[in-house]
């Protein structure tokens, strides 16, 4: 198997930051606030590797940092220290020296996110099927025939009702609002999608057709995935292999059913035993 | 001399409990080899740490002490106890298989989909792992009627033949078993045995833990007593 991307003591200070905030935060001090400036370490030297057609966890109680991950790698957010690499089919971006055209470039043709919350992943102002067409239009396709047609399927593929196609994502259930996002993100076929905490807030029935959407999407296009959740059901459900956060650090990392049964950290341990 | 596929030497399990400061002793000192074409059985009393060895050998469970070494399909030796995360992930989708004791899976989907996805994950084509894997569920006695229906509603026993037919389809080279039948009807176990034969025929290394000790007179080629844990 190959890498999709490696990533190498990523940090995220919000705030000014100073030299001691690193090593006066985390597990050990039980807070992410540097006590000497008060700006918040939201992640700290994680690193870790995603190979092709992966899905990895990242786990945690809310604060612990799993978003922040997340949005550095997808240029939401800029970090404060840290290296990533993607590996493209004939080249590797050092993602956190490129240009704002070059992450723009990534973003449209290489990258899918699916945020919790749907206003941030689709306009709410055009039409379900037009927030397909506009990602379909910024990766270059240009024919309107080929941009509905090519919106009609994978509205279909994410079991959105293509008679409402028409209509505005603010007329959707949740579940529904999920899948356009999905739709969306996927409109371009990108090898490396990122999921944050997409299921949660939606009724278990929903959650599990989500969830076996995800699934089959990454067995059919083989889609490298980075799922952002603190629900060890949906960690169990999708990923092979996972990483425990806590106040910006990965206290633990491992084969998922490894964690999940045989948890090694104390503080895993009590993560695990509380979800029983 | 057949070569064994599996060779565990001085394996060891201890937990540690952080929260209530204890530690829980489970296999201890635990030495065997299996071999293709053969079944293995672990016995002994609950708590010697049965589980235990099957769950470290899969590596679901981290190994304290010990070397498993797996000689894989291409020839090469690997420590499993020490192996990367990817190459178990590599060697769990290609040569090592599990039935454990409980079945995970989506609520959507079918039986027979729950059945053929470890064909799926190979790159077999959908009709062809469905086929596969009604077949195998037919084989197993599980009613035809129940091949569409997820598994989330099936009794023990039919849940447990859906999580074997999904350990069994893929023939993995080294099959882990726990208890497979703790909760079948003696005829559906004839079957299940049948099947295990079957297997042999083909190969297929096996490790494997009974609750009954029947079962081990009937099916295993080797027999492996497992010493008490030694108290903390
Ligand atoms: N823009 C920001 N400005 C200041 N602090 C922030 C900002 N974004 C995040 N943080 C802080 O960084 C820490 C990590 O936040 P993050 O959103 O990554 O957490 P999370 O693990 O995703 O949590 P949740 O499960 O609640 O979504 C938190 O303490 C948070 O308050
Ligand atoms: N995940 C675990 N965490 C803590 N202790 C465990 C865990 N799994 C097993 N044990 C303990 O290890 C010992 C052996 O368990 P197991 O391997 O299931 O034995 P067996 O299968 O022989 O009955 C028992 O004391 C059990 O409570
Ligand atoms: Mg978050
Ligand atoms: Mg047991
Ligand atoms: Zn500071």
């Amino acid at each position: 198997m190959d890498k999709i991307l490696e990533v190498r003591g990523l940090s995220k200070i919000f705030g000014k930051g100073c030299p001691q905030c690193f090593e006066s935060t985390g597990p050990e001090f039980d807070t992410n606030i540097c006590p000497h400036c008060g700006s918040v370490v939201a992640a700290h030297d994680l690193s870790f590797d995603l190979y092709k057609g992966e899905i990895l966890g990242i786990m945690g109680e809310s604060g612990s940092g799993k978003s922040t991950a997340v949005k550095n790698l997808y240029f939401d957010q800029m970090p404060t220290h840290g290296e990533a690499i993607f590996f493209d089919d004939d080249r590797q971006w050092d993602l956190f020296k490129l240009n704002a055209a070059e992450r723009r470039w990534l973003r449209n043709h290489r990258y899918g996110m699916v945020y919790q919350n749907p206003n941030l992943g689709l306009n709410f102002g055009i039409s379900s099927g037009g927030n397909i067409a506009e990602r379909l239009l910024m990766s270059g396709l240009a024919h309107y025939g080929q941009i509905r047609e090519r919106a009609r399927e994978l509205l279909r593929r994410t079991e959105v009702m293509i008679e409402r196609m028409d209509e505005k994502p603010g007329a959707f259930s949740g579940g529904m609002q999920q899948r356009v996002q999905i739709a969306k993100a996927l409109a371009t076929q990108p090898p490396l999608l990122y999921l944050d905490e997409v299921t949660t807030g939606l009724d278990l029935s929903v959650q599990a057709a989500i969830l076996d959407l995800i699934l089959e999407i990454q067995r059919e296009l083989n889609t490298a995935m980075i799922v952002v959740t603190h629900d060890l059901g949906v960690v169990r459900l999708l990923t092979s292999r996972v990483l425990v956060m806590k106040y910006g650090r990965v206290i633990e990392s491992g084969l998922t059913d490894q964690i999940l049964e045989d948890p090694q950290h104390p503080y895993t341990q009590r993560l695990v035993a509380s979800a029983l | 001399m057949l070569q064994p596929i599996l060779e565990v030497e001085g394996f060891n399990k201890t937990f540690i409990n952080h929260a209530q400061g204890t530690i829980i002793p489970s296999s201890n000192d635990v030495n065997f080899k299996v071999f293709p074409g053969r079944l293995t059985a672990l016995i002994g009393p609950t708590g010697t740490g049965k589980s235990s060895v099957l769950k470290g050998v899969y590596r679901s469970y981290l190994p304290s002490a010990g070397r498993i070494v797996f000689r894989t399909a291409a020839g090469t030796q690997i420590d499993l106890a020490q192996a990367s995360e990817h190459q178990i992930l590599d060697l769990r989708r290609e040569e090592i298989g599990f039935v454990t004791q409980f079945l995970y899976c989506l609520p959507r989907r079918g039986a027979q989909d729950v059945v053929a996805e470890p064909l799926l994950k190979r790159g077999m084509d959908q009709s062809e792992a469905r086929t596969q894997a009604c077949a195998l569920l037919d084989a197993l006695n599980v009613p035809e009627r129940l091949w569409s229906v997820p598994p989330a509603t099936f009794s023990g026993g039919e849940k447990q033949r859906v999580n074997l037919a999904r350990g069994l389809i893929s023939r993995p080279r080294l099959l882990l078993l726990d208890e497979p039948t703790a909760s079948l009807d003696p005829l559906t176990t004839d079957r299940v045995i049948q099947q295990l034969d079957g297997l042999k025929a083909h190969g297929v290394a096996m490790l494997a833990i009974f609750h009954h000790p029947e079962l081990v007179e009937r099916i295993a080629d080797d027999v492996v007593t497992l010493k008490p844990p030694v108290a903390a």
